[in-house]
């Protein structure tokens, strides 16, 4: 199975748009997996239909049973994350700082602390409006453990992929280069870089390229709002050239973005020419598959 | 302007690239011209902020660590103690050998101070660098993760707490954090008195925006919100702020002339009038808000 990531380093560059583009073109071809799990935004143009959602658990939360505790503050002096407070004459557990190590529980000379499974977000199954089906999530609010709702989702992806007889999952990759988004590169078979031309979306996409290089996963580019600055959309094309990677597309600053978003549409839908464009687009990351299977990350 | 005198005003947004460190940046400099400014960079997976100040000169640069335990096999007597009590499977028995995954380490201290034979002294690992950076009234602290390295939180914790050290000398903080509402995000405005969220006015940016609103109010912050790009989209944001009483702090004027030039990497509200007095209105709202 295939696994095509949609990255950016830097946010704000275009990669849901051009994502949920690229998943209205491959209709039923791919499953699609939005790995955004703390910003989920494809579902606003994808038209999801809701129709399997479960509770996803991960990690602990500590919690202190007030009948059992004697304030004796032991919990309080291990906690290295300062999630044990002492509010109104007692020891609390703080539940956004909480990092649910467990400490405090084994050391409790009263047993009073008990250590449960953390409800931290939900995770969804829909068929959208190509036809396809769609793995997606909410992470809890100030939620940890953001990596692990990324690899439930891709592996929801997987098995749907699998029964459904897919080859290929279409995944949106979260901003920066942290747990989510290394998270979502395991099994990666080609990572998509939607960059802009701007100093900071340079600077990130080199950063974000490194890192893919240190997990071997092969990288295309997109420049959009290309026509922004020429200076660097010309670094840019030297930076690419250096590093041997292909710019697959450019596309030139356009409001259709916003307005295709407002009317709840991919720009396939909304602009025949972007149909033109993401079809070479989809056709080059196919051909890219195809011809150049080789280091891919396990 | 004394109600903001040693405040410290994080500017966050639930979504990427809506113009947080465009409006930290300017918003230092601005500020800058009348009082000495602390700028903190939190957005360390990414982060742009001295990308945007050329003319300040790098005063130090220093590691980054975070703490993690370390194996004396001299003292180990193969109890298993550690593994057991290790939540996040950072440390293994493999054999003769005790491993440590450094990435899944929380830096909890429960496997080194419950080790019966002192056998996983603590020690530290680096995890990124800091870089202090000044211009005239104008100080910048970055905080850069390592490439590969999974955790940003403690690289958010050494930049705030390596900034403190000129707090003192500051009249006013200004905190530019990580995108998206999880950990980073609740790490990064854990001292602030007032949280900014910036967002443009289209249904992503409206999505993102209130989801971070949520979380800042869980977390017990202040907020407002300034709305970037305006005029670029459509009304839902204002709906929103209105309803849930949110205060619109101020409105950027969507202009291209904005992102050519925050593409060049230069300062903006010395060059275009309408941004200037966007931030004057901004920091006059946030003066009535932050009491």
């Amino acid at each position: 199975m295939e696994e095509i990531i949609i990255l950016s380093g830097k946010g704000g560059t275009g990669k849901t748009s051009i994502a949920a583009s690229l998943a209205m073109i491959a209709g039923k071809e791919v499953v699609v997996a939005d790995c955004d799990v703390d910003a989920a935004n494809m579902h606003l143009l994808l038209e999801p239909d809701f129709h399997y959602s479960e509770d996803f658990y991960s990690g602990i939360l500590a919690e202190i049973d007030q009948l059992k505790c004697d304030q004796c503050g032991i919990c309080h002096d291990v906690c290295r994350f300062d999630a044990i407070p002492f509010i109104d004459g007692k020891y609390v557990i703080d539940t956004l700082y909480c990092e649910g190590c467990g400490y405090c529980g084994r050391v409790c000379p009263q047993d009073a602390i008990s250590l449960n499974e953390r409800l931290a977000g939900k995770v969804h199954h829909s068929q959208i409006r190509s036809g396809t089906q769609m793995v997606h999530a909410k992470l809890g609010v100030g939620a940890e453990n953001s990596g692990k709702l990324v690899a439930k989702v891709k592996d929801d992806a997987r098995k749907i992929a699998k029964g459904l007889g897919k080859d290929i999952i279409l995944v949106d990759g979260s901003p920066g280069i942290g747990c989510p988004v290394v998270s979502s590169l395991s099994g990666a078979s080609l990572a998509l870089m939607i960059t802009e031309p701007s100093m900071s979306a340079l600077h990130d996409m080199k950063r974000l390229y490194k890192m893919l290089s240190h997990f071997q996963i092969p990288a295309l580019c997109v420049i959009n709002k290309s026509d922004l600055s020429k200076d660097i959309v010309n670094e840019i094309h030297i930076w690419l050239k250096e590093n041997n990677i292909k710019c697959i597309s450019e596309i030139p600053f356009d409001e259709s973005f916003v307005h295709a978003m407002i009317q709840k549409k991919t720009l396939i839908e909304y602009q025949e020419k972007y149909h033109t464009a993401f079809t070479v687009m989809w056709n080059e990351l196919l051909d890219f598959l195809k011809n150049n299977k080789k280091n891919i990350y396990l | 302007m004394s109600v903001l005198n040693h405040k410290k005003i994080a500017i966050a947004s639930g979504k990427g690239g809506t113009g947080k460190t465009m409006l930290s940046v300017n918003l230092a400099g601005f500020l800058s011209k009348q009082k000495r400014v602390l700028l903190t960079d939190l957005d360390v997976e990414e982060p742009n902020c001295l990308l945007l100040l050329k003319e300040a000169s790098v005063s130090e640069v220093v590691d980054a660590f975070k703490m993690i335990p370390s194996w004396d096999i001299d003292k180990c007597t193969f109890c298993g103690l550690c593994a057991k009590n290790c939540m996040f499977n950072a440390i293994v028995r493999l054999g003769p050998q005790i491993v440590v995954f450094k990435e899944l380490c929380h830096s909890c201290y429960a496997c080194t101070e419950l080790c019966p034979e002192n056998a996983l002294p603590m020690q530290e690992v680096k995890i990124g660098q800091l870089t202090h950076v000044e211009d005239v009234n104008l100080i910048a602290v970055e905080g850069q993760l390592k490439i590969g390295e999974e955790q940003a939180v403690p690289m958010i914790e050494q930049a705030l707490e390596y900034s403190t050290k000129f707090f003192d000398d500051s009249d006013i903080q200004i905190l530019d954090c990580p995108p998206g509402n999880s950990c980073p995000l609740v790490a990064a405005v854990k001292d602030a008195d007032f949280v900014i969220l910036v967002t443009e006015p289209t249904p992503f940016g409206l999505n993102d925006l209130s989801i971070a609103v949520e979380t800042v109010r869980i977390i017990g912050k202040k907020v407002g919100v300034v709305i970037n790009k305006d005029g670029l989209g459509d009304s839902g944001v204002s709906d929103y702020c209105k309803e849930n009483n949110v205060p619109i702090l101020g409105k950027i004027k969507y202009d291209q002339r904005i992102a050519s030039l925050y593409a060049q990497g230069e300062l903006i509200y010395n060059k275009i009038g309408h941004v200037n007095q966007a931030l004057i209105d901004i920091v006059s709202a946030l003066e009535k808000e932050v009491v």
